[in-house]
């Protein structure tokens, strides 16, 4: 048992219960067509929390999409989440992101890429100038079972091992990558296992147990920071819902799988571990489930509220300035939306 | 005849071929029991087993990879790219190994792999589920380039694709998978790779487009006409071979062009035309061919519609070039 004080014991709690509740209300929003698109982490809460919690603030994290717990863990704010989910004007990727593809610099995490992986090799590459600097930074980056199916997943560990970079993959088996079972990701036995191909160490372990999830990253952060290198954790959990909103997991998985899954929900038994430490009661679980619904919605509301980035905006950021052949594309498109509304 | 949109046309073509030549496989992320996220391969591993419609690990570079391995084999692959902006870890394989393969064995060993990949915006995609990358592809001497925009096209196009001894890239426009209907013959037809074709005759000017903007020209030109502009219409149907001899023929009548294209504007498959226009029919241009294209930026998420080509931006390229 990791050494977390009753304070911190709730705080998890709580942040593990605000990220189901956030998903739930994002996920019905799409349903309800005000929302584009979303990835909800439903059932992997403990793996994104207590990953997150094993961290220092100042230490870079990586992810892929499913993290969110990690980010509320770090100090997002649901309203923060929710302007990216909407793609308004007050999202810091200023619209130009798919919904759940984040980027909150004030937090050390960087920006979300679709393409899978490609975030491995990034991971190492900034734990290896945190070392090169002298920083005591580490990083953690983050995947699924599919994605260590891509180049990037060697080439990554390789470099990792090779420089002896500060660095934790924390993969999250969750049996899926979109219809596709673990079974057509690999042949090995686990994952963890891998890393000992690129001379550094896998551990296994329960990603539905936030303390065990806690522990693992801890002590392979503690690792890395005092110069022992890369770690690649397997956190065996499970999708509960589907992979997207854009999903029908039900052509491709049976119901009793994910019953039995269910019932190892990661939320519940942390609750019954609290319970028994006398630290949960059913009136402070009506009293967070509240609050949590209660800033989520109000966040939903603000975000949907807010205005739309304004199309001149298409053109910032593609350099540092805005060139000349840029100018000229920004006129143009102006001048056309100008036009289209005289037509009208 | 059915009425089937361009997913069903496809999944069609592949029936039909798979059922004809057992040397069809299709590879990708999901296509199996799932059918393929946008269901193009629905049904094809239950007629076909798992065998044929295999479903791979999450690599494009190692779908490629060992989809031109098998056509070297004699196999006929046709591997599925969820996205096409997820083609880039297979970049290598297919810029400097399947496209090059035939021309560096001197001819010994011919590479037959049909990459299908749905490709484009407006889809709310944002810049990883977007993106129109059609002229890596023409820049690579070796692929063939093949883009549809209806059913009829789709299925003639990729029966003759799977049926023909060269690399296709074959681009599949997903924002007109379900909204393009129309008749499709429901036995065996191919279309002829690298013919063009005239959706619509005019003699004031041409408007070339291919894949989606076929629709977005179409839109412009119902416009025009309102307009009292009798504007001709080309589906291009094939970048790579392309047919310059339609393009050449309706430059000569109209004297004016449009080109609209999806795509980033700078060294786009429409840079590309206007040079090849200014090659061959030079004298017969009235004004300067105005190029409609997304913007020299990544595809953005809220902003998508003033990102792509709109009906009305082709509109105002027409009155520019007609107004010169
Ligand atoms: C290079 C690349 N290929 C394909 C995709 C499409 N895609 C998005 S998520 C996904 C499955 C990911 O599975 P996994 O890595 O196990 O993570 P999970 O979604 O289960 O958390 C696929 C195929 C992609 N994003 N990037």
């Amino acid at each position: 048992m990791p050494e977390i004080s009753d304070a911190d014991l709730k705080a998890l709690y709580r942040t593990m219960v605000m990220t189901r509740v956030f998903d739930q209300r994002m996920i019905t929003l799409q349903r309800q067509g005000r929302l584009g698109f979303y990835l909800g982490s439903l059932g992997e809460e403990a793996a994104s929390v207590g990953s997150a919690f094993a961290l220092w603030a100042e230490d870079w994290i990586f992810p892929c999409y499913r993290e969110q717990g990690a980010y509320l863990w770090r100090g997002v704010t649901v309203q923060e989440m929710a302007h990216q989910c909407y793609g308004n004007g007050l999202d810091y990727t200023k619209g130009r992101q798919m919904p759940v593809h984040y980027s909150f610099r004030h937090k050390n995490i960087v920006s979300i890429s679709s393409p899978l992986t490609v975030q491995l090799p990034q991971a190492v590459g900034a734990a290896w100038a945190a070392k090169l600097r002298k920083d005591p930074i580490i990083t953690l980056t983050y995947l699924g079972e599919g994605a260590s199916s891509q180049g990037d997943f060697h080439v990554g560990l390789n470099f990792a091992g090779v420089y002896k970079t500060p660095t934790v993959f924390f993969l999250r088996n969750n049996g899926w990558a979109i219809s596709t079972p673990r079974e057509v990701q690999t042949a090995s036995e686990n994952f963890a296992m891998k890393a000992n191909a690129y001379g550094f160490e896998g551990v296994l372990v329960d990603g539905n147990d936030l303390l065990a999830v806690i522990v693992a990253t801890k002590r392979a952060a503690d690792k890395a920071r005092s110069g022992g290198g890369p770690t690649l954790i397997e956190a065996v959990t499970y999708r509960v819902g589907g992979h997207s909103t854009s999903d029908d997991p039900s052509v491709y998985r049976k119901d009793e799988e994910v019953k039995a899954w269910e019932a190892k929900d990661p939320i519940a038994r942390f609750q019954r571990f609290l319970a028994k430490k006398g630290l949960w009661t059913p009136e402070w679980e009506l009293e967070i489930q509240e609050a949590c619904k209660a800033e989520v919605l109000a966040a939903a509301e603000a975000a949907e509220k807010a205005p739309a980035p304004a199309p001149e905006t298409i053109f910032d950021d593609v350099f540092s300035d805005i060139p000349r052949f840029l100018q000229e594309q920004r006129a143009e498109l102006m001048d056309s939306l100008q036009q289209s509304k005289e037509a009208r | 005849m059915p009425t089937m949109n361009i997913i069903q046309a496809v999944n069609d073509a592949l029936r039909i071929q798979m059922a004809q030549d057992d040397r069809v496989v299709i590879l990708g992320e999901d296509v199996g029991k799932f059918g393929g996220v946008f269901r193009a391969t629905s049904g094809l591993q239950e007629q076909f087993g798992a065998d044929r419609v295999v479903d791979c690990p999450l690599s494009e570079a190692g779908i490629m990879g060992t989809a031109i391995g098998m056509a070297l084999y004699g196999l006929r692959p046709v591997p599925e790219m969820q996205f096409a902006d997820f083609i880039y870890p297979a970049f290598d394989q297919i810029v400097n190994e399947l496209a090059k393969y035939r021309y560096r064995s001197g001819g010994q060993y011919p590479c037959p792999v049909v990459v299908r990949t749905p490709y484009g915006g407006g889809i709310k995609g944002g810049h990883y589920h977007s993106q129109s990358n059609e002229a890596y592809w023409v820049q690579t001497p070796g692929l063939k380039v093949v883009i549809p925009s209806n059913p009829y096209d789709a299925k003639g196009l990729l029966l003759a694709a799977m049926r023909q001894d060269d690399p296709v890239i074959f681009m599949e426009p997903k924002r007109m998978y379900r909204a393009a209907k129309g008749d499709v013959p429901e036995g065996d037809y191919t279309l002829e790779i690298g013919k063009a074709k005239v959706v619509k005759e005019g003699k004031d000017i041409t408007v070339l487009a291919y894949g989606s903007m076929v629709h977005t020209a179409m839109e412009a030109l119902a416009k025009a006409e309102a307009e009292g502009i009798d504007a001709e219409l080309i589906d291009l149907r094939s970048l790579v071979p392309l047919d310059i001899d339609t393009i050449i023929a309706s430059v000569e009548k109209t004297g004016r062009v449009v080109i609209v294209q999806e795509a980033p504007k700078s060294a786009g498959f429409a840079a590309e035309l206007i040079a090849l226009i200014n090659e061959h029919a030079l004298l017969s241009l009235e004004a300067p061919i105005v190029r409609v294209t997304g913007w020299d930026t990544p595809f953005p998420y809220t902003l998508d519609l003033e990102y792509l080509p709109s009906a009305d931006r082709v509109l105002q390229g027409m009155r520019k070039t007609l107004n010169f």
